[in-house]
């Protein structure tokens, strides 16, 4: 033991040292980079509350960016000159995933007899209709001209304009949803829903109500999308529903089986890989699509259940670190 | 305890229940019996809210319960523990015990469960293993664990026996008798008439969605129709 307990947690250190160097170098960075870093932010919230509806309860959502234009566009109404309303940013945010959620409830009633291919088409022509509902509303919405100079977010009096301050703010946000999700995941909810997953029937079967627990998965996962979108609205100030379409939907998803279903630690793997990908794929210009696709089917073939091991999960971390800081001898 | 009556149930406008009428009372072990397609299943699962019932009247304890949703049913104290096992393949056998907890609302999940690895040894054993690693045998252990797991008065068993070798059938049986002495009452749906006729108290022998015997199991053991029909002697 002795030294190499030592060693073991002066390595640990290390690692958390090294982390939180890179997460504070970040705002240091050159603008685009800082863009890079939030737009790999925002995509870890969206995939990890999508998550709670694919990978935890086991229900292939493909219309999940209808949530994010419902909180985007919840931020475009309530703080801009559209209708003179200017409520501040916290507000809209709270508001915004309220929306998310009430419109996941909508979307989660009717397709609660749908499996499989079925439940997919049709939260995919979901995405579709907000999308389109949002084009044709003219009045409301401005159609496809989008909404502009939507108001400058400010958080309790500190100004949110420079992409830098988003970074703290999605940081922080980023930090709060995946401990949130991974507290969900332990929780006998998060349990119930495995169990769905793994077999609706027979859990309807042992006496537990599997409408509350889908609509339940359908609303939590899309108020961590309407809050996404609020954020989007604040950091772009602009929106418009060409933000909104099925690719942006498939993105999430692929980002969720990429990294590793389930699986929180995957999720942020995925987001990395995925947002980085394009950005780093700027050289090969026309090639560009062509590659990402090679890259994305490659992974697909070698690493089917995702880039991240299921084991290599959150809980294993969090674990791991524990044992080596209070019992290390037993590591 | 419980009480059907007239049970006319199907799916969709697939009807496969024509007038089931039967009664369990408090501490009885009551098995229901006969041919493949007969209904057996149909009927565990009308009583306990998973098929569509068209007509008839079911009771437990006094209270209408027909029409309620499963999980209503199963917090009144009836739990239901399928046919050929249903185990949450991927999910450890804990994590199985705890899907048929979330339904109870009362006693600590920890108590119960105690009780559930005392009454199976081997459950404990493996509580971290995967549920598809473990043998039928214990997989359908598990399954009646975790139908314990939600403290039922009344528990349904659909074809314990299935699959399983006899010497393992003997045990499960074992076990059934045990839970019957705790003060449970059971309905065991069984193709294997002879070996739940010798264990329960009344008998039900269902043809066609219908209950074409019923009485003493003692009695329907000894029918000499019934011999020859599902014993094979």
């Amino acid at each position: 033991m002795g030294n190499s307990v030592i060693v073991r947690r002066l390595g640990l250190l290390a690692v958390l040292a090294l982390c939180v160097l890179l997460l504070s170098l970040v705002p240091f960075m050159p603008s685009y980079y800082v863009r890079v870093v939030d737009s790999i932010l925002i995509y870890i919230i969206l995939a990890v509350g999508l998550n709670l509806v694919v990978g935890y309860a086991g229900l292939l959502d493909l219309g999940f960016i209808a949530f994010y234009a419902v909180g985007a566009y919840a931020y475009a109404l309530l703080a801009s000159g559209q209708f003179d309303i200017h409520l501040p940013f916290i507000v809209v945010l709270f508001i915004g995933a309220a929306a998310g959620a009430i419109a996941g409830v909508l979307l989660g009633f009717p397709v609660l007899k749908l499996r499989g291919d079925y439940l997919a088409i049709v939260t995919l022509s979901f995405g579709e209709i907000i999308r389109i509902a949002i084009n044709n509303a003219d009045d409301i919405t401005n159609g496809p001209q989008g909404i502009a100079g939507l108001d400058r977010a400010n958080l309790f009096g500190l100004p949110l304009t420079s992409p830098v301050h988003f970074y703290w703010l999605l940081l922080v946000l980023t930090v709060l949803v995946c401990a949130g999700v991974y507290y969900m995941e332990r929780s006998i909810l998060g349990k119930a829903w495995r169990a769905l997953r793994e077999d609706q029937d027979v859990v309807r079967g042992l006496g537990i109500n599997t409408t509350t627990l889908k609509l339940l998965a359908f609303a939590l996962s899309a108020a961590i999308g309407g809050a996404g979108g609020v954020i989007f609205g604040s950091f772009q100030r602009f929106v418009s529903p060409e933000s909104f379409t099925f690719q942006e939907s498939l993105l999430v998803v692929l980002i969720i089986i990429i990294g590793g279903v389930g699986n929180i630690v995957g999720v942020i793997a995925g987001a990395v890989v995925l947002v980085v990908l394009p950005e780093v794929l700027h050289f090969a210009a026309q090639y560009r699509l062509l590659i990402y696709g090679v890259v994305l089917v490659t992974v697909i073939v070698l690493r089917p259940g995702g880039l991240v091991s299921p084991r290599f999960n959150l809980g294993f971390i969090i674990r791991k670190v524990r044992t080596l800081w209070l019992s290390p001898s037993k590591t | 305890m419980l009480k059907v009556a007239g049970l006319k149930a199907g799916y969709g406008r697939t009807q496969v229940l024509f007038g089931i009428d039967l009664e369990v009372n408090a501490g009885e072990i009551v098995t229901i019996i006969g041919a493949n397609g007969a209904g057996k299943t149909s009927t565990l699962r009308s009583i306990s809210g998973l098929t569509q019932i068209y007509s008839g009247e079911i009771e437990f304890k006094g209270r209408p319960i027909k029409g309620l949703p499963p999980e209503e049913i199963t917090r009144l104290g009836v739990a239901h523990c399928p046919e050929g096992r249903q185990i949450l393949q991927r999910l450890t056998v804990e994590e199985n015990l705890l899907a048929g907890y979330i339904s109870n609302r009362g006693r600590s999940f920890d108590e119960i469960r105690t009780q559930v690895y005392d009454m199976f040894p081997v459950l404990k054993e493996r509580r971290h293993s995967l549920a598809s690693r473990m043998s039928g045998g214990q997989q359908q252990m598990l399954a009646i664990g975790r139908s314990l797991m939600a403290t039922p008065e009344l528990l349904m068993l659909d074809e314990p026996s299935l699959g399983l070798a006899p010497k393992i059938i003997n045990q499960i049986f074992e076990i059934i008798i045990t839970l019957s002495k705790s003060g449970i009452s059971l309905i065991v749906v069984e193709q294997n008439a002879a070996v739940a006729l010798e264990i329960a108290d009344y008998a039900y022998v269902i043809d066609a969605g219908r209950c074409s015997v019923e009485g003493g199991a003692n009695n329907v053991l000894n029918d000499p129709d019934l011999k020859a029909a599902y014993l094979g002697a």
